[in-house]
Parts: structure tokens; C-alpha cells; sequence
């Protein structure tokens, strides 16, 4: 037998095997979800994974890694071994991500669940959440929480300028290491209007404002990397005020009985959600497909306190799994809560992020 | 010469004897090589193919020019005054129509960014307008986004429109281009790589100066003290250099943190008020003691094996001269000692200003290195390009300590043991 065609040969019997493999797979394969761990990933495998793993008999592995996803996207397509199945991100990097081509462009009324009256997806959620590449499950909220027992009964803290007001409030706070959030709660404990945030924040004299204005505080902010450190720090009374996200407070509030109340003053909100690495659209789309109907976000609003991205899982939220609490008014969408709501604005920081961490780095190392 | 006189040495079979043995060195040098060449090629590629990747990286270019070839070459004869003409906008669309095929605008878009914030929303929003464009395009690109009608954007496209570029040195420096092409230093609000190159060397040098004071009189110990005594600390220098890293930071951060076992202590003993508690972690301090234990070893032991080799007579012979202890000490051990403090310091620098996870975890924000900024690079901000410069700076550093080092001292000096 010669070179070549021993060659061929080995790739016959390679083929072979791989399809056998292939066809092995489509019953029962292993799923990479890359998720953002802690009690946000607990409710998925509530409400997604184990249902799934149950009806499909899918293995499913969570991954940690969505604080990097972009990063990590970036490097497993380069080294040319993407092993993540599907991501969740946040829409400014799914922009990125798409752009880029790492990510699978989707189709999403041929995809994704109708609503259960026959609304088609592209009206269901949320309006123009739905991009290029990105399939939002989530609204949820970055806001100031506080613990209750660090303050006295008749002066608690309501409002976002109350966290910049050492005279009145003082003690510790701890914030979100990145100019995203600080920024925009900066000028409105200034006194900007929520809705003129970013319009000031385009300006030099604004973005010096809000660092004058975080000036004011510097010296008393612990500042967190890992979205589990405010719950932890304001449970061990470290701080008196942390920023955090809404669903790992509610999650300390319920489940743990910790003294927390949250200040729903200028919350700055954004979705999360699934993209599809590049190539794998084949593997996840039946898991797509079921994880993002109507009675699944619904039932993710079960675990934790973030909004359901569909407007017909928005009826169907009920109660607190465990403890049986009334979910509405935990809810960033909740009417009460939202009267100051900022829409974070992710052209604005696709376009500035870069230019303001470094300014917001230089300004920390001072 | 003798080669006519006398006949050549041969083997038993008549070979000359220079052949044969040229050709047993041969063979032992090229099973040798054999034996090692695993160890080539393991180093080859997990070693100096990706230090030249990182060094091609720093300077590599490619997005302007693959992105946007029609545009750049019919900037080429653009006066750089005003803003361009009709024919380059066109040429634009024609380009980002392309990219957008391709899927390859988000590297451009985020290339053009780093240079000067809102390019990328520049590009997206007119990529996403591309379908329903009509020429002629000049006005209605700028009204989709100012960035087009300003001047400086075409600067900008028209310098990085070069394969290589200096622009990730620059920043890496705190410098820029300015519009007309000159190398300028950024506003001081965004000054902040000087700072930590500075802070990583000063604390680098402060860390080995630590190690120094410390290790010295333990190596001194060691090399010295009867066989027993010194093997029992041999075995305590040793414990700790094979404690994992992790491990051993993470205990100064429970020893030295504001709850912590040190400042529980000295709250009991009322050295220090219960609401005065010190500051000794996540800052310069933190890091300084942290790092300081864990590099010791690597000064310990060049300075012991040094040490060693020094015969105990030499001192004896200078104190029976008359020199009084110190004196003896200064004139005659010590600048034995030198490659030993040479070596161990060398060691010590260099492995220093390039650690990464012990900063990280006890630095906090003010102890911070520069290498925290390289990953900060690769992981958050995705700016391999400025990851690739910054470290490729911090390699030239080494490299000439390196070279200093073995003009002055020789590499041969430095031994573990």
C-alpha cells in the first residue's frame, strides 16, 4: 500500500468512528454552558438544566466563566478548539463577540418557542432586546443595597444620594471596581436626571463631575471584583453599603434572613442571555429552543429576583420557591421600583469603556 | 612540517586517528543531542515561539489595512487638511460592505476605539445603516455619525493603515499620537502605566533589599552551624519554598488581614485600640511582607552555596592578624559573599517584578504591579496588542539586568545549593 492511499484509508476509518460517535451524540451528549456561577447558576439548573438533563438525558457541565466569556471566546477560537457549547453574556459583548464572527448569527423566529397565544418570539420579548446573535432570558438590575442594622430605625437610607452622604450615612460602602454604574450613580446623587445620565456623561465636564462627585467618597469604598463579595462584605457588616445585583441581595434577603434592604433609586438595568459559539449551533438548538420558552423563564423567576425577558412569562411569575414570598415586588420591573430606572446604555459604553477604565485606573491609583 | 616527515597516527585499521576520534565525538555529540532534543523541542514550542508571538503581537497591524484596502489607497493621495472627499467615502462603504460580509468589523471597530473612543459605535451604527445607503455617501455618513466628518478620524485610519504599528508601545508608555503625527504624552487622567512600571521595579528593589537583610544571616547559619543543627534549617528554608504559592499567600491574608491573627494579637495585648486596627493588606505594605517570604529561598540559597565554599580559616587567619570582628567581617568575608548577593538579588529581582498572583490577592489597589495590568489587558479589556507591548517592555528590563548581571558577576555564579 502506498503513502497516499493509506492515507485515505485512515481518514475512511477516522470518519467512520467520528460519525459513529456523531450519531451516538445526537441521543445523549454533553452540553458546556458557561454561566456566572453562584445562585444566578443554581437557578438555571433549576429551571433549565435539570428539566432538560431529565426529558433529553443530556449531560449538562457549567462553566464559571462568563465574567471573561469574551476573552475566553476570543482565545478558543484562535487556538481553533472551541469546547464551550453555549454562553451566557451580556448584550454589550455579544455585540462585540458578533461582530467579530466568534458567535452564530440567529434566526430567531425559526429558533426560539412561540408564545403559548402564538405570539411570534421577534414580538414577544422584550422590545429590541432580540440583536443579531444574542437571545435575552433576563432583566436584571444593578442597585445599592445596605444593611439595615447599621443605621438607626428612623434614618434609613432611600436614595442613591444618600450613599454618597458620609455626613448623614456614614460607615464603609463597596462598589463595582469599573467606571460602569459608579459613573451614572455619581451625577445623579449630583442631582442629573436619570434620563439625562449619559447625555451629560458624553461631555468632558460631566465625566469629571462624576469623578469629583466619586472623589467625595474614595477614601471609605472597598472596591469588589467577584459578584459574591458585596453580599458577603455587608453580611459581615464590613460595609454599610454595597452595589451588587439585585438577585444576589434578594438571594441573601430570602434565603440566608440577612438584614438587607435594597435602594431601587436609579438602578441601572440591563438583559443577559445565551449566544452560540461559532459552529455550535447543531449541538444546543433543541436545549436553545426549550430554555428560552415562555414556562422556563417564567420558572427561573422562581429562584431569583431577575425579570423574565418574554412579556408572556411576565404573568405567569409567581412565588418564591422555598419560601413561598410574593416574587412581584422583588422584581427590578416591578412599577414602585422602576419610577427612576436607568437603562444602562451599552452603545455609550462599547464606545467609552475602554478610555474610561483607563481614566477610572488612573483615578483608583492616585 | 611533521606531516611530511612522520606519517599520521593511525587506528589498528588504518584510519588516521584524528578521523576516527573527530567521528566518536561526532556520534556521543549526536546522541546527546538525541537524548535532549525532547527538551528542544518542548522549549521551542512552549517557550520561544510564544515569546515571539507575543513580541510579532505588539507590533502587529493588521486591521486597518485588511479591513479597509480600498480606503486606505485612495486615502494615499488625500492632503490630510481637510476631510476627505466623495471617492474615499465611497470606497469606505464599499470596504465596511465587505467587512460585514466577512464578519470582521468588530476587530477594526475595536482597533480604531482604543485610538480614539467612539469609533466603535462609528462603525457599527453605519454598518448597520449599510443596506439602505444611496451615493452619493459623504454627507450621509456624517450624519449617521459625526466621527466621519471630523478630521482626525481620517488621521487616524490613514496612519494605522500601516502593517505594524507603535501605537501599543506608546500606550504603554502613556504616549499617543497626536493628530499631526507626533508622539505626545496622554492627559494625566489617563496616565497610568509609568506609574506601575515605577511602582514594580521600587517595590522590586524593595522586596530583594528585604530579602537580603533577612536571608543573609540565615545562610550564614546554615553554612556554619554543625551538620545537625544546619540540616533542621535547611528543612525549615525548604518547607515553605515547597508550600504552594496559593497557600502561602493566602495565609498572610489571614495573619495580617484588619480581623486577622496579628492584629487580634496585638488588640489583646493592648498594643493598638480596638478601632485603630493597621492597615497591613490590600496595599504596598501587603504585598512587601507577602512577597518577601515567599522570594526568601531564592536569596538563601545562592548566598549559602557561596557560603560553603568559603574556608572557615580565612576568618580565623584575620582575627589572629588583629582585626577586630567586624572589621574581619567587612574586609574579608563579605566581599566573599558578593556573587552570593549578586546572584540570590538577580534571582530575587527578576522573579519579582514579573510575579503576578501574590500582588493580585494582598495588594489591593495602591500594591498593584504592572503585571496585574497585563492581565488585565489579556482577560478584561482584550487588548492583546497592549498586553503584548507591556510585557515585551518588561522582558527588555530583564534582559539587561541579565546582561549587566553576567558582565559583572558571570551566570555560572548562581547555584540553588
Amino acid at each position: 500500500m502506498n503513502k497516499p492511499m493509506m492515507k485515505g484509508a485512515t481518514i475512511a476509518v477516522m470518519g467512520l468512528s467520528t460519525l459513529a460517535i456523531a450519531v451516538a451524540a445526537q441521543a445523549e451528549q454533553t452540553l458546556n454552558i458557561v454561566s456566572w456561577g453562584g445562585a444566578y447558576s443554581m437557578s438555571q439548573q433549576k429551571a433549565y438544566h435539570e428539566p432538560w438533563m431529565e426529558k433529553s438525558g443530556d449531560e449538562i457541565v457549567n462553566i464559571d466563566r462568563s465574567g471573561n466569556a469574551l476573552a475566553g471566546l476570543r482565545a478558543q477560537n484562535q487556538a481553533g478548539n472551541v469546547t464551550w457549547d453555549l454562553v451566557d453574556m451580556l448584550p454589550a459583548d455579544a455585540l462585540i463577540a458578533c461582530a467579530e464572527g466568534l458567535i452564530e448569527p440567529l434566526d430567531h423566529d425559526e429558533l426560539l418557542a412561540e408564545a403559548p397565544d402564538g405570539t411570534p418570539p421577534t414580538e414577544d420579548f422584550i422590545d429590541d432586546s432580540l440583536t443579531e446573535c444574542f437571545v435575552p432570558s433576563i432583566v436584571y438590575s444593578n442597585i445599592v443595597a445596605f444593611n439595615t442594622e447599621m443605621f438607626p430605625e428612623d434614618k434609613q437610607p432611600s436614595t442613591i444620594a444618600d450613599v454618597f452622604d458620609l455626613e448623614n450615612y456614614p460607615g464603609k460602602r463597596t462598589l463595582l471596581r469599573k467606571p460602569i454604574n459608579n459613573l451614572e450613580w455619581a451625577l445623579v446623587a449630583d442631582g442629573v436626571a436619570p434620563e439625562e445620565v449619559y447625555d451629560v456623561l458624553e461631555t468632558e465636564e460631566g465625566v469629571q463631575r462624576a469623578f469629583a462627585k466619586l472623589d467625595t467618597i474614595k477614601d471609605q469604598v472597598i472596591w469588589w471584583e467577584e459578584g459574591a463579595q458585596p453580599p458577603q462584605l455587608l453580611a459581615d457588616e464590613e460595609v454599610a453599603f454595597g452595589s451588587a445585583y439585585n438577585g444576589r441581595i434578594f438571594n441573601a434577603m430570602v434565603t440566608e434572613d440577612q438584614p438587607f434592604e435594597i435602594i431601587w433609586d436609579a438602578q441601572v438595568f440591563e438583559l443577559d442571555g445565551w449566544v452560540v459559539p461559532t459552529g455550535k449551533l447543531d449541538k444546543v438548538k433543541d436545549y436553545l429552543y426549550f430554555a428560552t420558552d415562555t414556562q422556563r423563564l417564567a420558572d427561573q423567576a422562581k429562584y431569583i429576583s431577575y425579570g423574565p425577558a418574554r412579556k408572556s412569562s411576565s404573568d405567569m411569575v409567581s412565588t418564591h420557591a422555598e419560601t413561598g414570598i410574593d416574587m412581584t415586588p422583588h422584581m427590578p420591573t416591578y412599577p414602585p421600583n422602576f419610577e427612576t430606572a436607568i437603562p444602562k446604555d451599552d452603545e455609550f459604553w462599547a464606545d467609552n469603556n475602554d478610555e474610561l477604565t483607563q481614566r477610572f485606573n488612573a483615578w483608583l491609583s492616585q | 612540517m611533521s606531516d611530511s616527515s612522520t606519517p599520521p597516527l593511525t587506528t589498528a585499521d588504518g584510519v588516521p586517528l584524528k578521523v576516527s576520534l573527530r567521528r566518536a565525538v561526532r556520534r556521543s555529540k549526536l546522541k546527546a543531542l538525541l537524548l535532549v532534543s525532547p527538551l528542544l523541542l518542548f522549549l521551542g514550542i512552549a517557550f520561544v515561539m510564544p515569546i515571539f508571538d507575543m513580541l510579532w503581537r505588539s507590533v502587529d497591524n493588521p486591521e486597518v489595512s485588511t479591513t479597509l484596502p480600498r480606503t486606505v489607497s485612495a486615502l494615499e493621495d488625500w492632503d490630510g487638511e481637510s476631510v476627505p472627499d466623495e471617492p474615499v467615502f465611497a470606497a469606505l462603504v464599499e470596504d465596511l460592505q465587505e467587512g460585514q460580509k466577512e464578519r470582521n468589523l468588530g476587530l477594526l471597530s475595536s482597533r480604531l476605539n482604543y485610538e480614539k473612543s467612539g469609533m466603535r459605535s462609528a462603525v457599527s451604527r453605519t454598518a448597520r445603516r449599510l443596506r439602505t445607503l444611496e451615493p452619493p455617501y459623504r454627507e450621509t455618513l456624517i450624519e449617521i455619525n459625526d466621527a466621519w466628518g471630523e478630521l482626525d478620524t481620517w488621521q487616524l485610519i490613514q496612519r494605522e493603515s500601516s502593517p505594524y504599528t507603535l501605537s501599543y508601545y506608546l500606550a504603554a508608555m502613556d504616549r499617543q499620537f497626536s493628530p499631526q503625527g507626533e508622539i505626545v504624552k496622554v492627559p494625566e487622567y489617563l496616565q497610568i502605566h509609568a506609574t506601575l512600571f515605577w511602582r514594580t521595579f521600587w517595590m522590586s528593589a524593595v522586596i530583594t533589599l528585604a530579602t537580603l537583610v533577612l536571608g543573609y544571616p540565615i545562610a550564614f547559619l546554615l553554612a556554619n552551624l554543625p551538620l545537625r543543627q544546619s540540616n533542621l534549617l535547611m528543612i525549615l528554608v525548604l518547607l515553605p519554598f515547597w508550600t504552594s504559592l496559593l497557600v502561602r499567600t493566602t495565609t498572610w491574608i489571614a495573619i495580617l488581614q484588619s480581623q486577622g491573627v496579628l492584629n487580634d494579637v496585638m488588640v489583646a495585648l493592648g498594643v493598638i485600640a480596638d478601632e485603630a486596627r493597621w492597615q497591613l493588606i490590600h496595599n504596598k505594605t501587603g504585598t512587601i511582607i507577602a512577597m518577601t517570604h515567599i522570594l526568601l529561598p531564592f536569596m538563601i540559597l545562592p548566598l549559602y552555596s557561596v557560603m560553603k565554599t568559603i574556608p572557615p580559616s580565612y576568618m580565623r587567619a584575620a582575627r589572629s592578624l588583629g582585626g577586630r570582628p567586624f572589621l574581619c567581617f567587612r574586609r574579608v568575608y563579605f566581599p566573599l559573599t558578593i556573587p552570593g548577593i549578586a546572584a540570590g538579588g538577580i534571582l530575587v529581582f527578576i522573579l519579582s517584578i514579573g510575579y503576578y498572583i501574590t500582588p493580585a490577592l494582598v495588594g489591593g489597589q495602591s500594591g498593584r504591579f504592572i503585571t496585574n495590568y497585563i492581565a488585565y489587558h489579556m482577560q478584561t479589556s482584550l487588548n492583546w496588542g497592549l498586553a503584548a507591548a507591556i510585557a515585551s517592555i518588561l522582558l527588555l528590563v530583564v534582559v539587561v539586568f541579565y546582561w549587566i548581571f553576567n558582565r559583572l558577576i558571570g551566570v555560572d555564579k548562581v547555584k540553588l545549593g
